[in-house]
């Protein structure tokens, strides 16, 4: 789960990790108000889930409460579009005032779970405010990466190569030992999947500061967290996803034409790759899980449908638990229920296998049988040429 | 001789009394698996359907001899009923498991490097099934064959897939491996083809990867190095967008890391057969089989 900058922001002073004043303005007169509260200029930033707000025009520098109050007015439900929300762009819903600063330096710092020690660690690079991955492929002697082992927590000598690697000596230093600490306490008390703070800044009066603060938080921990749940912007969401979330389906919606309802995540993925395989490309992908009961196909085919670039649907249930009879009366009924006029392959594998197919044979609906993952496939795709 | 479970498996259930344990405890023992009983604290000195259930592992084990485990605890305590299996030194823990925390896993690997005579399998997977002898997970145990194929996965039903057709094609498995779809676990790739290249039953594998991690690259090398006996590879997700989770917490491609493409292309280097079709992973083996006769 992804969060907006001033809420991470609001994490941050929570665990003491320094950043910039900041908060949230509720009208352009308020933003003004804030402005003038902060010595007379602010810094206008736009609250979106994506990055490359800067470049996109959504974070201006204002010299006066008067200019901050106009950005507020530019800003607020503006679309922005940047180099990670896609030619469509994200409706911008709320407006962050932040105290500017004397930027002496960029750094970059963020916190991962590395899937290789199974640990978490750090990355700290000098170059701050670049993407990564360009100091990555370019220079990436200029990249320390510090695994944390989860016993000792972040060591003494690890806080000094970080430190190093960032060039902050004495004073520097010890701010950050602190910001490091607190930071990593914050990652392990709302089980975090990732933080970055990019720029982490050195200011001209040699204060360490988080400039801007990316958090996302791991999904599967959410269930302890309502805090942090408290934070979800379901406005950032893409509707169907939401709504599929809601009956427990996983859901995301891509660009072409065959609509997928699989039970299973690999499956799913590789009835994707199939579709593709055979010239067409899928809609979306849809796990239905190990259940794939009837209001869970009900619900699966009205999202698929609600999507008006769905040609034909790909229905491909490889069940354990399941009864095909039982999922082959679910897809009927959908398909009655929501009007299917496209074109529906099923294929069913697993037990009473051949009573589902004669459910879907005798039900008169233009329901298609594949008999194998290569032959629905290519019935699917042919039925749309 | 097939690899992890198999006639010698005295298998208990962590959760048997929840609607999952118990409906797959069942579906175990119906395979012909031996179910020695199942733990639910609290519930011990009771019994279910058959199944003697204990308060804690520890007493399972003693009681039963048990020497494999598998868990159908809900995520908030499944890092715990790992670490209460490892403790009671199980020899094989397998974690059905999807949801588990990251950070709880952070700190179960951690942990089970204390425990060297437990292996964990998952969490976030479907199982281990050696066929003819012993199911231990949720797979559906009639679709599978006996037979000199191993297989190791990150997929549940896309192992099924892989099952459904060798099955077809008259091909058996020695052992499939769900290893599971999270991106920290405790079985990975390489520890499977190490046990498949060491068993005289396995002849031949079928790995099922997914974009995400590194996995299926350190197994290319692995390989490489090490196994002899002929592999087919089918790696899920050529066709996932970047950077959204597709269904597996671990299933991911983070930075322009992790592609099925790339993947693909460092396994084929290494000699592996990569099928780019779901549906080619049972006649690819078969052909491969063929021409080593």
């Amino acid at each position: 789960m992804d969060i907006h900058e001033y809420q991470a922001k609001e994490l941050l002073r929570l665990f003491k990790v320094a950043t910039p004043d900041g908060r949230v303005a509720a009208s352009a007169a308020e933003a003004g108000a804030i402005t003038r509260e902060y010595g007379g200029q602010s810094v206008v930033k736009a609250q979106i889930h994506a990055g490359g707000r800067g470049k996109g025009g959504g974070v201006k520098f204002a010299k006066t409460p008067e200019e901050a109050a106009q950005l507020y007015e530019r800003m607020n439900g503006m679309t922005l579009v940047t180099k990670q929300t896609g030619a469509e762009g994200r409706v911008v819903r709320t407006v962050f005032i932040a105290r500017p600063i004397d930027i002496a330096r960029e750094l970059y710092l963020s916190m991962l779970v590395d899937r290789v020690t199974g640990r978490v660690a750090f990355l700290a690079s000098s170059e701050g405010g670049v993407e990564i991955e360009e100091v990555a492929a370019k220079t990436p002697e200029k990249i320390v990466k510090v695994v944390v082992d989860p016993c000792v927590g972040l060591a003494g000598y690890q806080v000094r190569e970080i430190a190093r690697c960032l060039g902050l000596a004495g004073d520097l230093q010890k701010q950050a030992a602190a910001f490091l600490r607190n930071l990593y306490q914050l990652f392990q008390d709302k089980d975090c999947s990732m933080v970055e703070i990019n720029p982490l800044v050195v200011t001209a009066q040699g204060e360490l500061t988080a400039l801007d603060a990316k958090i996302a938080f791991d999904d599967n921990a959410l269930f302890r967290h309502p805090d942090i749940l408290a934070y979800r912007d379901r406005s950032e969401e893409a509707p169907a996803e939401t709504e599929a979330s809601k009956f427990g389906l996983n859901f995301i919606k891509l660009d072409g034409s065959i609509g997928c309802m699989v039970n299973g995540a690999g499956l799913a993925m590789a009835t994707m790759d199939i579709i593709q395989h055979h010239g067409s490309s899928p809609a979306n992908f849809l796990d239905v899980g190990g259940g794939a009961s009837e209001e869970a196909v009900n619900n699966a085919f009205r999202i698929i449908l609600a999507d008006p670039g769905v040609k034909a649907v790909l229905v491909n249930i490889f069940g354990g638990i399941m009864r095909c009879d039982v999922v082959a009366k679910g897809i009927v009924k959908a398909s009655r229920e929501n009007g299917v006029t496209v074109p529906v392959v099923v294929r069913l594998e697993g037990t009473n296998v051949e009573e589902g197919k004669q459910i879907l044979a005798e039900s008169g609906l233009k329901i298609l049988v594949g008999n194998g993952l290569d032959d629905a496939a290519r019935k699917v795709v042919a039925a749309i040429q | 001789m097939a690899i992890m479970v198999g006639k010698n498996t005295r298998l208990i259930v962590q959760g048997i009394t929840g609607r999952e344990g118990l409906y797959h405890a069942k579906g175990c023992r119906d395979y012909g698996t031996a179910v020695v009983g199942g733990v639910t604290p609290g519930k011990g000195g009771t019994e279910i359907e058959g199944f003697p259930v204990f308060d804690s592992v520890k007493e399972a084990r003693a009681a039963t001899g048990a020497n494999v485990s598998v868990i159908f605890v809900p995520p908030a305590g499944a890092a715990d009923a790992i670490l209460e299996a490892a403790d009671a030194g199980i020899e094989l823990v397998i974690c059905i498991t999807e949801g588990v925390p990251i950070l709880d896993m952070v700190k179960v690997k951690q942990a089970l490097a204390g425990y060297p005579g437990t292996r964990l399998v998952g969490p976030n997977c479907p199982g281990v099934i050696t066929p003819g002898q012993a199911k231990v997970g949720i797979m559906p145990g009639r679709i599978h064959l006996p037979g000199h194929v191993g297989i190791v996965s990150r997929s549940g039903t896309l192992t099924y897939e892989a099952v459904g057709q060798l099955t077809a094609l008259g091909i058996g498995q020695s052992t499939c491996v769900g290893i599971g779809g999270d991106p920290i676990n405790g079985t990975n790739f390489i520890d499977v083809l190490r046990l498949f290249q060491a068993d005289p039953d396995t002849h031949a594998i079928i790995m099922v990867g997914e974009i995400g991690g590194s996995a299926e690259e350190d197994a290319a090398a692995f390989i490489k190095a090490n196994v002899t006996k002929p592999v087919v590879a089918f790696i899920a997700g050529q066709s996932a967008p970047a950077g959204r989770r597709m269904g597996h917490a671990g299933a991911i491609i983070s930075g322009g890391k992790g592609t099925a493409a790339a993947k693909m292309e460092t396994l084929r280097e290494a000699g592996i057969t990569v099928v780019k079709s779901p549906a080619d992973m049972g006649s690819a083996m078969a052909a491969l089989l063929a021409g080593k006769v």
